[in-house]
């Protein structure tokens, strides 16, 4: 079976703040990495692979930089990794995103399988994987905590809300992995000497090598939400500091007052 | 549209200005030249704040669609319980005050079986129309058939704003029908408010850090977000509804399913995090995992239920199901006590709304303090045990 997982690089804090003069994004230098949430869609398929033969290829959209990470997952055990790139698809929300995913999934050619992991740790919407079957076509199923093949269709374990299903889909699919399913492995030191750079495992897909030649569907151009304006949360005003000593009956007295104790 | 360099305006000073002040690094200068590379998102900060007309940004005029065409604040009544979960009545309550600044009718759309209670209970809450697609293969949410459902409400009524609980049923159906629609989903908002041109202005937090981000949809329609449960109130109900029900007709074609399924098990009940009264929550303070005994103890004496952040669920301590924050749950108990948290709005947003917040945390600048009512600075490790002392000596006396 061919599958595809979908990897994204995230930065290595999500600690950001607004420098309070300039109004500007203070990001400190913490390197960037692989999503942790793709890690475990990563090994749920290779997994996959390791029972039911095949190829699993990751795919990424971002910068130049993000080939880090596809170079990680073929360490791990991808056979290959593509790397969707351009400044026309800079801007991007959920709707550009995942058809940029897309486009560039269908530029690559067959797949049985498409897994994503839960959300990523910088967006945190959880929606691309949703949005990319829909673009694709196929059917989808979310919150995946075991997938299995059996008789040429995929056996799913997922949990929606109060309910653990278990389902039949027909491939060709796409399985949003859920958190907390598997521990992923490591990336091998033997495939990181025998493969260095890895150049030749490893594509980069742009905007001239995909079929759709609009450029009204991608990018800023091509999402329909704009972010009119960022802003620092409201602060509580009314609050008590409490410091120094006795600081355990002075906690127990506001409980006493609240009547918690 | 996009980002145009002015060469000649670029030299070491304001190349090197530029570069520094892009905050995800897309901007280099090299060898007297600038170049923006794929990771631009179009922030626009390069333009606004950088060296003046160095980086212009050129907008395209795009076609405006009829806005007046789309009525209606319509909120998917979650029911893949039987029941309909709570959110969306929270969210009906949302909607109600959203209609009123733009005159629009509210909607519930709801998708299920034998859902005449649920119909009920809907009017109930004061909407003005209450869309059922009703059918026996509609029973267990299957996502190609709701989505179906779904599409075909959007087509004929053509609301202008669609209200989504951030459950896992809501998360998986909102970005299909969105995506399906060519428009704009914004997930977890925590405020929304209404422009008397109907937009709807979606306000979540951003980067995972302490940043709010302000979106809109402005061309395009329906306009898409997704709310979690708690986020906000439920509206009374009214004493004499005068809403309707609109029976929709569910076509064969639309129950065609690509997913077979064999077995579905309720999870046992267990303690929902989001439902108590009482919360200990914590933190990355707390060093081991045998210091969580004097936690559990706090617990049992103020009848609380024991939660975390984020890194506690990285770091195997605990299972995800008790975390709070943005990628967790959301909470709102009467009192909750954060042990070791320093308060990135990642936590903060899962529990701000709590009645009251009590946080002891060693750092006098740990941003918890900025939300907690009561802001203890101090280590836990000496107020906890102390605190369970003086707890069980006014028990005995």
């Amino acid at each position: 079976m061919n599958i595809i997982v979908c990897i994204k690089q995230v930065p290595g804090t999500t600690n950001v703040n607004i420098d309070p003069v300039t109004g500007t994004l203070i990001r400190d230098g913490v390197a960037a990495k692989m999503n942790p949430y793709d890690l475990e869609a990563l090994e749920l398929g290779l997994q996959l692979i390791k029972k039911n033969g095949g190829t699993l290829n990751v795919v990424s959209m971002g910068p130049n930089s993000a080939l880090e990470v596809l170079r990680e997952a073929i360490y791990m055990g991808a056979d290959g990794g593509v790397l969707i790139s351009d400044r026309k698809f800079g801007g991007a929300d959920v709707l550009a995103t995942s058809y940029t995913l897309c486009s560039g999934i269908r530029a690559i050619g067959d797949y049985d399988l498409i897994i994503t992991g839960k959300q990523t740790t910088d967006g945190d919407t959880a929606q691309v994987g949703s949005e990319l079957a829909e673009h694709l076509g196929i059917p989808h199923i979310a919150n995946v905590r075991k997938a299995e093949v059996k008789g040429g269709v995929l056996e799913c374990v997922y949990q929606l809300d109060n309910k653990i299903y278990t389902a039949d889909i027909a491939m060709p699919c796409l399985i949003c992995a859920d958190s907390g399913i598997n521990t992923p492995r490591l990336p091998s030191f033997k495939r990181k000497v025998e493969y260095g750079k890895a150049e030749d495992r490893i594509r980069i897909i742009t905007f001239a090598d995909i079929e759709d030649q609009d450029e009204n569907h991608y990018g800023l151009k091509g999402s329909p939400t704009k972010v009119e304006k960022i802003f620092e949360p409201d602060k509580k005003v009314e609050r008590k500091m409490i410091s120094g000593t006795d600081l355990a009956s002075k906690t127990y007295d506001v409980l006493k007052a609240h009547k918690f104790v | 549209m996009g980002l145009k360099i002015n060469q000649s305006l670029i030299n070491d000073k304001t190349g090197k200005e530029l570069q520094e002040l892009c905050p995800f690094g897309a901007i280099s200068y090299e060898n007297g030249k600038l170049d923006i590379s794929s990771a631009c998102r179009l922030c626009r900060m390069c333009v606004n704040k950088g060296p003046a007309g160095c980086i212009s940004y050129e907008e395209e005029k795009i076609e405006q669609i009829d806005k007046s065409k789309y009525k209606g604040i319509c909120v998917y009544a979650d029911s893949d319980h039987g029941k309909i979960h709570r959110v969306s009545f929270e969210l009906i309550g949302k909607a109600i005050e959203l209609a009123k600044v733009i005159s629009h009718p509210v909607y519930a759309l709801l998708i299920g079986y034998q859902t005449e209670e649920n119909v009920r209970e809907l009017l109930n809450y004061g909407v003005d129309k209450v869309f059922v697609y009703d059918h026996e293969k509609l029973k267990d949410f299957d996502i190609e058939r709701y989505a179906n459902c779904f599409s075909d409400f959007i087509e004929n009524e053509k609301p202008s704003s669609i209200l989504v609980g951030a459950t896992n049923v809501g998360r998986c159906l909102a970005p299909r029908v969105a995506a399906r629609f060519h428009t704009g989903l914004t997930a977890d908002c925590t405020r929304l408010e209404m422009k008397e041109n109907t937009d709807l202005v979606q306000i979540r937090p951003a980067f995972g850090g302490n940043i709010m981000a302000q979106i809109i949809t402005p061309n395009s329609r329906p306009q898409f977000c997704t709310v979690r449960y708690k986020i906000f109130d439920a509206p009374k109900k009214v004493s004499e509804p005068k809403g309707v029900a609109v029976n929709k007709t569910v076509k064969e074609e639309w129950l065609q399913s690509h997913v077979n399924i064999i077995d579905i098990i309720e999870k046992p009940e267990e303690t929902d995090i989001s439902e108590v009264d009482v919360i200990i929550a914590v933190g990355r303070g707390l060093k081991s995992k045998n210091d969580l005994a004097m936690v559990k103890e706090l617990a049992s004496l103020l009848k609380a239920n024991i939660a975390c952040s984020r890194p506690m669920v990285e770091n195997g301590m605990f299972d995800a199901k008790h975390q709070i924050g943005l990628s967790g749950k959301t909470v709102k108990p009467k009192l909750i006590i954060t042990l070791g948290i320093s308060g990135a709005i990642q936590f903060t947003t899962g529990m701000k709304s709590s009645d009251c917040i009590v946080a002891i945390n060693s750092d006098p600048d740990a941003q918890i303090f900025n939300i907690a009512n009561y802001g203890i600075v101090g280590d836990l490790y000496e107020i906890v045990p102390e605190l369970i002392e003086r707890i069980k000596v006014d028990r005995y006396v």
